[in-house]
């Protein structure tokens, strides 16, 4: 078996098995975290998976981010080890501010739901590792707040810094600023992205594989590190 | 028990699509010139009486949990216990003169 990846679950949480599955079909070990536990379980990495947790309400994101979980997750992603959310993930990422910035309602003012096209703009990440810089990927979008705004000097810094990992193209779908799919912190160790790669890992149900990298990227990095 | 209450409002530069919506329905409805940006108002019930200190707190509560400081700017104001009886005293006002128009309504309907 490779590493141990967990993924979080939160009242709410939809594709915590799909997130799960992934890690197993890309030879690593899934293991399910709880939200309200104060332990990561001797995980090397870990994923906040899409869904709504705790309802949305309030803001996405924002109530899981106090999850008990959550302080060993910031407190192990401040210590470098990678951690990926996915959607809803990437709001309470966002709402934890391990990354910069926000997401706001669609500007389309609809779920959208659909293949995206995104361009990998960097895999200087443990998360992106195995794509290569300007590769275009199709990966499922499907989301109703996942507008990602920040501040210009947040916007500057980023671009600036390679911290932009994936842009839309063919389509700015939710009218995301600089048309950004996804970010890292400084580091490069947390990701998070709109899009489910997830839900791209196997052919019989995705439209494409192009979700596996994403797994295998952190898989090779934390088994080097061994 | 004191109220306080936290207005919770996007940032201008920041898009509002659900005050956008409701702009747009407002004018489809003939509402000709209103331009819309829709907040959040939180009611905080408080115990014992509002001190500075209290008052902190619940600036800090806001900025932790109600708002979110990136997209968002909040106000927070303690609500005038002499105008809420007051309002009381008018909705009470406005309760007791209920029945005599719709004693008048149903005479008219009758």
């Amino acid at each position: 078996m490779g590493p141990k990846i967990g993924v979080v679950t939160f009242p709410g949480s939809l594709d915590d098995q799909d997130a799960l599955r992934a890690i197993q079909l890309c030879g690593a070990e899934p293991v399910s975290l709880w939200h309200g536990s104060d332990t990561l379980d001797g995980v090397a990495a870990v994923i906040l998976p899409g869904g709504f947790s705790y309802g949305d309400y309030l803001r996405c994101g924002a109530i899981s981010r106090f999850a008990p979980v959550m302080a060993e997750v910031i407190k192990a992603a401040e210590a470098g080890m990678p951690v990926l959310g996915i959607c809803n993930g990437f709001q309470i990422l966002c709402e934890a501010h391990l990354l910069p910035g926000a997401l706001i309602r669609n500007d389309v003012r609809v779920f959208v739901c659909k293949d995206q096209d995104l361009r990998i703009e960097s895999v200087d990440t443990t998360w992106t590792s195995d794509f290569r810089v300007g590769q275009v990927v199709n990966l499922v979008l499907k989301n109703g707040e996942g507008g990602y705004v920040a501040d210009e000097d947040t916007l500057r810094r980023l671009e600036g810094d390679g911290q932009v990992i994936f842009r839309y193209v063919n389509g700015n779908p939710n009218g995301s600023f600089h048309d950004i799919a996804g970010i890292c912190n400084e580091r490069g160790n947390v990701v998070g992205l709109m899009p489910h790669p997830e839900h791209n890992v196997d052919g019989l149900t995705g439209p494409t594989q192009d979700g596996r990298p994403f797994f295998s990227s952190v898989s090779n990095f934390l088994s080097s590190k061994v | 028990m004191a109220r306080v209450v936290v207005d919770v409002m996007p940032k201008p530069e920041i898009l509002d699509p659900q005050g956008k919506a409701v702009t747009g329905a407002l004018a489809r409805l003939g509402f000709a010139g209103i331009s819309v940006r829709q907040g959040k108002r939180f009611e905080l019930e408080l115990d014992g009486e509002i001190t500075e200190e209290r008052l902190a707190e619940v600036r800090r509560a806001a900025e932790t949990l109600l708002a979110n400081t990136v997209i968002e700017t909040f106000d927070v104001r303690v609500e005038e216990p002499e105008l809420a009886e007051a309002d009381d005293a008018e909705a009470d006002e406005e309760d007791e003169a209920e029945p005599a128009d719709e004693a008048e309504l149903a005479k008219q309907a009758g």
